[in-house]
């Protein structure tokens, strides 16, 4: 169990020094991008007075690196921003300020993070369902009709686009069936039945487009582990196929699927961009498009840097999971 | 019941290939009566492990098409329904496998997975109760605290100790019939010694009858009453060990007796007095980082002349392959030093070259085989392509190949034949000193002694000094003029090979040659007992 656990904590000490590193990148994106800092940080509407508000207030007067520390200091610590108002605490995590949207980027993120989680573990728990259960069901049928079947199915729904699975699941949920309500949505706190409901759809959609992915790595995985000699083993000791199936041959399948799904959550965390603007779900893809669009910069760096952390997170969490169910991992 | 504990009769296993089927068993019959030990004996290919799948009905599914019948302790094998079968794997019948590794599965504790084959075969039984015999069976078959190392995983245990719980796994449900798949192959000679000695006493012990499948005979020979010789699919030749091991009657069985190595009978060989090809001065490699840095080889020294062959010998893990690699300069050593006297410095080492292990990896699946022996050639640059080719279909003559093979890849070709390839791709740029690494570990007998025949003629014919590595004591005392026997990283014998074999000063070198396998049934078990008194003296 010490090496496990200090298997976890090296692990964990790596992932924050690449979020130290990204940090840095994301910071240096003031500096890369055409045009000054200040004016994009404050937006189109900005005057040439607020302009330079922001400019002090960003510190672009100081050294390079005494804006960084600053910059990290917020994140860590908080600290007092103006606000072209008046001066108003940031408390840790400090993203900054969104002078478009008159409001701190991270109360600003904070609020849509519940709607991405809700996409996004829900969808998850689905397309795991989904994916890993044809992916074991096409490598037993090996060979058959019915995994060519399931092949083709998948892949199918891998190939089409997630407006258009989630327009034709509108039309036959909502408009032809009337099964489901028009999906608008309704944070977890206020009705979960509500919430699920109006959440079915979207879910379906991303899981429909990920779990061809996970039924194709499923398969194989589980097509090796199938004919590895272990498996042979508790065949011949008349331990039941299920077991052996279950026990023993998908276990050895899940690995690199922890890893998949890993890194497929922490990408969605930062927003599945598509889907949520689709179905109108105020998470942090929807915010991505609007401060894009309205060259919100503060709101867009805090996106990226929140995204990454996501994934660092997410694949340092998997690592350590792929430790506990292979412990021969903590010895490499 | 006396009825016998197996009764396999006309039985014939065909499996489907791309291009129609094989024929993997054809018409065998034999019986082995309660408490028998039969030992299956066979080249590659003869049949003997798909023979033993079928004792326990593992092909049902597999696509084979299996006809005859099979009685294995009063189950029809192949009638029988899937809750009979699965009373019979494991409950009646037991299988250890030849590799002990993975043969267990890796993410399990060995006791949790020896418990839940006990409990498939007693549903009553509490979990607690299933632990309980677990680790006793474990004990039983000689893990020290059996309690403690129940937890461990397979990645935990040595190779050994893994074939040990394999057959505690085997012991769990007592069955009737232990069939073994070349249950010692993986194994160093000595794990060997205690794990056939092992299967004897739990004979003796328990009562049950043996099955053991090998293509060693030495391993039979102190281990079962009787054999069963396979050649594709058939029974050559069938009767007590000592019989057909002694005095054989048919000629493939002949061969097969004649083919296998043995420690006493070298040819006499002129010592080398050649001029110094290599020299290796107190040379030292580590691996791994600060804090957990091991040295595989740990101050070797030792001199390679011109026409000699300097046998290496060394269990697993004991720095042979390291060494070999430092020789040839695919390894830095870091520490000591490698003289070459004569060479010309900083050329690479065009007067070296290595021949691999494994036939099949070590020669690039997408090439031909002449190209994989102009590769050396073509780097070297000095002849053209014409020149190239021609002198490849030279090299495919002089290893006894058709030139005319050039194209063809190199899965057209037997483990022996692709073991001559990389010998030829050895030999391109005409080298002085080959380095082979266990070049025949990977054959049957009869082709081991083909290549090493080869290895023997071209050693005379073009002078070559050659450093052969191996884990068999036999093959390196028939090949041999001087010998190092190597145990973690270092030399603790050097000398002539008769003197290293016949009159061996260091403890561990008597130890690696008593626990050879000997061919003589008698011989075989006065060793056995010497080797139980020595163990019941040293406590």
């Amino acid at each position: 169990m010490t090496l496990l656990t200090r298997f976890a904590l090296r692990r964990l000490l790596a992932a924050l020094l690449v979020l130290l590193v990204l940090s840095i990148a994301v910071y240096a994106l003031f500096y890369v991008l055409p045009g000054d800092p200040a004016r994009l940080a404050c937006g189109p509407k900005c005057t040439a007075d607020q302009v330079a508000q922001v400019r002090t207030q960003l510190g672009l007067d100081d050294p390079a690196l005494a804006q960084y520390a600053h910059f990290l200091h917020g994140l860590f610590a908080g600290t007092d921003i103006s606000t072209g108002v008046g001066t108003e605490h940031c408390g840790a995590p400090c993203l900054g300020f969104s002078y478009q949207n008159g409001e701190q980027v991270t109360s600003l993120l904070a609020q849509r993070l519940p709607a991405t989680a809700s996409l996004s573990l829900g969808a998850m728990a689905l397309w795991l369902v989904i994916g890993v259960g044809t992916g074991v069901l096409s490598a037993l049928r090996h060979g058959g009709i019915t995994e060519r079947l399931l092949t083709a199915v998948t892949l199918a729904g891998n190939a089409v686009p997630v407006f258009i699975i989630g327009i034709l699941l509108m039309l036959l949920f909502v408009s032809v069936l009337g099964w489901l309500p028009f999906p608008s949505y309704v944070p977890l706190t206020e009705d979960p039945e509500q919430w699920a409901w109006n959440l079915v759809l979207p879910w379906l959609s991303l899981a429909i487009l990920e779990s061809a992915k996970y039924a194709r790595l499923t398969r194989s995985s589980m097509l090796d582990t199938l004919s590895e000699d272990h498996v042979r083993t508790f065949r011949a000791y008349g331990v039941r196929e299920r077991s052996v199936i279950g026990r023993h041959a998908l276990r050895g399948a899940l690995p690199p699927v922890i890893a998949l799904t890993a890194l497929d959550l922490g990408t969605m965390f930062g927003g599945a961009v598509l889907t949520e603007s689709l179905f109108g779900i105020p998470g942090l893809g929807k915010s991505l498009v609007d401060s894009v669009r309205t060259e919100d910069l503060p709101v867009v760096v805090g996106l990226v840097l929140v995204t990454g952390f996501f994934v660092v997170l997410a694949n340092a969490v998997a690592d350590v999971l792929y430790a506990v169910a292979d412990r021969r991992v903590v010895l490499a | 019941m006396t009825s016998p504990l197996i009764e396999v009769e006309d039985l014939t296993i065909d499996f489907p290939t791309g291009t129609g089927t094989v024929r993997a068993v054809d018409g065998l019959s034999f019986s082995v009566e309660q408490g028998g030990a039969l030992g299956v004996v066979g080249e590659s290919g003869s049949g003997k492990s798909a023979t033993a799948f079928a004792l326990l009905g593992l092909h049902r599914g597999s696509g084979a098409r299996i006809g005859g019948s099979v009685r294995v302790a009063g189950v029809d094998v192949l009638t029988a329904g899937e809750r009979e079968l699965r009373g019979l794997r494991g409950g009646l019948a037991a299988m250890v496998f030849q590799d002990p590794l993975s043969s267990l599965d890796p993410y399990f504790a060995i006791g949790d997975q020896i418990a839940e084959v006990y409990r498939v075969h007693h549903p009553k039984a509490s979990r607690r109760a299933a632990r309980g015999r677990a680790v006793e069976v474990l004990d039983r078959v000689g893990i020290a605290d059996a309690p403690r190392r129940a937890r461990f995983r397979p990645h935990e245990f040595s190779g050994g100790m893994r074939q040990r719980a394999l057959i505690a796994m085997a012991l769990a449900c007592e069955p009737r019939l232990l069939v073994a798949d070349e249950p010692t192959t993986a194994l160093d000679v000595t794990v060997q010694a205690q794990i056939l000695d092992l299967l004897g006493e739990l004979r003796q012990e328990t009562g049950m009858g043996l099955l053991l499948v090998t293509h060693d005979l030495g391993v039979v020979a102190g281990s079962v009453d009787e054999v069963l010789v396979m050649k594709d699919g058939r029974a050559v030749e069938r009767g007590p060990v000592g019989t057909v091991l002694g005095a054989p009657r048919q000629p493939y069985t002949r061969d097969l007796v004649a083919a296998v190595p043995r420690l006493g009978t070298a040819e006499p060989r002129g010592a080398a007095t050649g001029e110094v090809l290599l020299e290796a001065v107190g040379v030292r490699r580590e691996f791994g980082r600060r804090g957990t840095r091991v040295a595989a080889v740990d101050g070797v020294s030792l001199t390679v002349r011109a026409g000699e062959t300097l046998g290496v010998v060394g269990e697993s893990g004991s720095g042979k392959t390291t060494l070999g690699r430092m020789l040839v300069g695919l390894l830095e050593p870091t520490g000591g030093e490698l003289r070459r006297p004569g060479a010309r410095s900083g050329a690479g080492t065009p007067g070296l070259q290595m021949v691999f292990q494994d036939p099949v990896s070590s020669l690039n699946p997408r090439r031909s085989i002449g190209e994989s022996i102009a590769d050396p050639l073509r780097t070297a640059g000095v002849l053209d392509d014409a020149a190239i080719v021609a002198r490849v279909r030279e090299l495919l003559e002089r290893v006894g190949l058709d030139p005319d093979w050039y194209h063809r890849y190199p899965h057209e070709f037997s483990g022996g034949q692709r073991q001559r390839v990389g010998i030829a791709r050895a030999l391109a740029p005409e080298p002085r000193l080959i380095v082979c690494d266990e070049p025949v570990s990977a054959l049957d007998v009869t082709t081991q002694a083909q290549v090493i025949r080869l290895l023997g003629e071209l050693q005379r014919e073009l002078g070559l000094a050659l450093v052969f590595i191996a884990h068999d004591l036999a093959v390196v005392r028939q090949v041999s003029d001087n010998v190092a026997v190597m145990r973690a990283g270092r030399i603790v014998e050097y000398g002539p090979a008769g003197r290293v074999y016949e009159a061996p000063e260091h403890e561990y070198t008597k130890g690696l040659l008593a626990a050879v396998p000997v061919l003589d049934p008698d011989e075989s078990a006065a060793r056995r007992a010497a080797r139980r008194r020595a163990l019941a003296t040293t406590g």
